[in-house]
């Protein structure tokens, strides 16, 4: 679910407002937004990826994280990168080759069936 | 509150990959179309958050026979080979559209473009652009609440809600297209918590009949307490039980009941995705780089740690019933309404069983193509008599209560869901013991909320889809009753077989009573041929 709106990395631009599909954000009285509705974010990471100062987080559980957990802490998102990683890897934003180009994925074969013993 | 008044040829209703195609098709042919979103159209279903393969085939005869062959006995036989050889033509016509036009960079291996599949966000955020130059208006956040209907019964518009304005909004218009969605009962699949089977409810109040909803028994593999559903890359995995032990029989395909009963047993399945060489682990990472955000936000290594996973539901969004199509433009049974996407029966190119993405984008794509140019020929067919038409509202419940009762709201039927229609022992496992209390269960909440349901501090668009999602149950589950054997993804326990004599595809319908009628399988005879 989103977690965090960086207060000092939002533009105001009010572009998650817009794009989320459930209608999780509100715009807030000095323009940043808002996590007004959390119970209905389906963490589909949209937000993020369409963030273009990377101010957003979803973390990647679909109930709330605890008030302490470092999912909620932007130092730390930050510091391990996680800030705007999926906008990175989709190769969204100025300079970056579009993710899309890239994006072949390994044939998928017969799918396997677990054995009883593992040798 | 103010009523927004507005004026369309066709109107589309959804806007993923069915209904943008829809809405590009229809402006191309020169109507005047809005598109509405009850979300963003960009951003909302599942195809915008995932990535999907594409059943984009060489217009090549062999090639072809070998696609439409591959997967007859899978679903049981019942598709129809010439919306097969259709849908084939047209998707290849609009992947090569979607390069050409809408400049969508595909991989390119040894200088030749790969088209057998697309990024979702890359795709929708190109197909927002696209129909936007193609003169489409597009309002999003404005959920449709019901179909506008004429003196004879003819869809002649819709009637909604702004939701980021506070206002109402109607328009009238000279057909309309249904590209919701299907439904996955708001399981938190990615992407999947709008696909609440609004269409099927607003078409059914109109008249409009289902087919293949007993084909709804899709879960997909996940891990644990997480969204994102990619089942394929789980063809490279092992399963274990809590304690560590192989779970024999457990796999993505062919052995997902395993994991569905050692879940319902124990509570705990857990995987490890070990059979993937270094080379196709890291092709996984360009294919699927969402399928990665779980396991690098948490600090695992999918590859080398066992971590538990769950299986979600994705009922029609991957299952193959729904609004039945009765001609080649997508037309339903009811005039002026039309039906593309996962709102739509893909049982004519699935029959009764999907897996992979690839034919759900494929049947996307071309049903949207189909339906919108049939929808600006129905529209341009009316002329001028279309805008002066007396238009009369057709929803029923949470609009129009059959009875004065009340007491029961939103909250209520998303609790009669989550008990009746989530769990993997009443949707997934199927046996009539316990598919019959489910569907009791249902048909009460029904009536409760058909008597006078409340929309708490007036989210009616909530209470809407919340009586959708019970209607799409009460659908499926009337189906699956009624085919006492084991075809396609339709399996009984008590009937493990498949049986000749129930060789037909199954329509169901009505709101407060349902029936079922057998339909027989159309489009064999090329097969044969």
């Amino acid at each position: 679910m989103i977690e965090l709106v960086s207060e000092s990395r939002c533009v105001t631009c009010d572009v998650c407002v817009a794009v989320c599909p459930t209608n999780v954000f509100d715009r807030g009285p000095d323009g940043i937004p808002v996590i007004a509705r959390q119970g209905d974010c389906q963490t589909c990471f949209m937000c993020e990826a369409h963030c273009p100062a990377d101010a957003l987080f979803v973390a990647p559980l679909t109930h709330p994280v605890p008030e302490d957990s470092p999912l909620r802490d932007e130092a730390h998102l930050a510091e391990a990168g996680l800030l705007g990683s999926y906008r990175r890897e989709i190769g969204w934003g100025r300079g970056r080759k579009p993710g899309a180009r890239l994006a072949v994925g390994p044939e998928l074969g017969r799918a396997r069936i677990t054995p009883a013993a593992l040798s | 509150m103010i009523t927004l008044d507005l004026t369309a040829d066709v109107v589309v209703v959804g806007g993923g990959p069915a209904g943008t195609w829809a809405a590009l098709t229809a402006a191309e042919a020169g109507a005047d179309v809005i598109l509405l979103d009850k979300g963003y159209c960009g951003t909302s279903g599942p195809t915008a958050s995932g990535g999907t393969g594409v059943w984009y085939v060489q217009p090549d005869p062999a090639q072809r026979e070998k696609a439409m062959a591959s997967r007859e006995a899978l679903g049981g036989f019942l598709q129809d080979r010439r919306w097969m050889s259709r849908v084939l033509d047209q998707t290849y016509e609009n992947m090569n559209r979607l390069e050409a036009e809408a400049r969508y960079p595909f991989p390119v291996i040894d200088g030749v473009p790969h088209k057998r599949g697309v990024q979702g966000p890359e795709y929708m955020r190109r197909m927002r652009s696209w129909i936007k130059r193609a003169g489409v208006t597009v309002l999003d956040h404005s959920p449709v609440n019901e179909l506008l209907v004429d003196g004879t019964g003819t869809v002649a518009g819709v009637r909604g809600h702004r939701r980021q304005h506070n206002s109402d909004y109607r328009v009238r218009a000279g057909a309309v297209v249904l590209a919701t969605g299907g439904c996955a009962f708001l399981s938190k699949a990615l992407g999947c918590d709008v696909a609440t089977g609004d269409g099927a409810l607003f078409a059914a109040e109109a008249g409009a009949e289902m087919s293949g909803m007993e084909f709804s028994t899709a879960y997909a593999i996940a891990p644990a307490f997480t969204s994102v559903t990619k089942t394929a890359y789980y063809g490279f995995a092992t399963f274990f039980r809590g304690d560590g032990t192989p779970l024999e029989g457990a796999g993505s395909q062919g052995g997902r009941s395993v994991i569905a009963k050692e879940l319902l047993r124990a509570g705990t399945v857990l995987c490890q995705i070990d059979q993937a060489t270094a080379a196709q682990q890291q092709q996984m990472r360009l294919g699927q780089p969402n399928f990665f955000l779980p396991f690098d936000r948490l600090g695992i290594d999918p590859f080398a740690e066992k971590f538990p996973i769950t299986l979600l539901l994705e009922g029609t969004v991957r299952g193959t019933g729904g609004i039945r199509i009765v001609a080649d433009d997508c037309a339903t049974t009811v005039p002026g309404l039309y039906a593309a996407g996962d709102a739509a029966t893909r049982e004519l190119v699935c029959g009764g069983f999907t897996g992979g993405g690839s034919h759900n984008s494929a049947w996307a794509m071309s049903s949207g193509t189909f339906a919108g140019r049939g929808a600006a020929a129905f529209a341009a067919g009316l002329g001028a008599a279309a805008t002066r038409r007396k238009l009369t509202g057709v929803g029923a419940t949470g609009i129009r209560p059959a009875s004065s009762a009340t007491g029961v709201g939103r909250a209520e039927a998303i609790d009669v869901i989550r008990r009746e229609v989530h769990p993997y022992d009443k949707n997934y496992l199927r046996n009539g013991s316990r598919l019959r209390p489910a569907l009791a269960e249902l048909d009460a909440i029904w009536e409760s909320l058909r008597g006078g349901a409340v929309a708490d501090g007036g989210n009616l668009a909530g209470l809407r889809q919340a009586a959708a999602m019970v209607a799409h149950a009460r659908w499926m589950y009337t189906s699956a009753l009624a085919r006492t054997e084991s075809r396609g993804m339709a399996r009984r326990e008590e009937f493990p077989e498949l049986d000749p004599n129930q060789y037909h595809r199954l329509a169901v319908g009505g709101l407060d009573s349902l029936w079922t009628r057998a339909e027989p399988v159309t489009g064999r005879e090329l097969a044969i041929a």
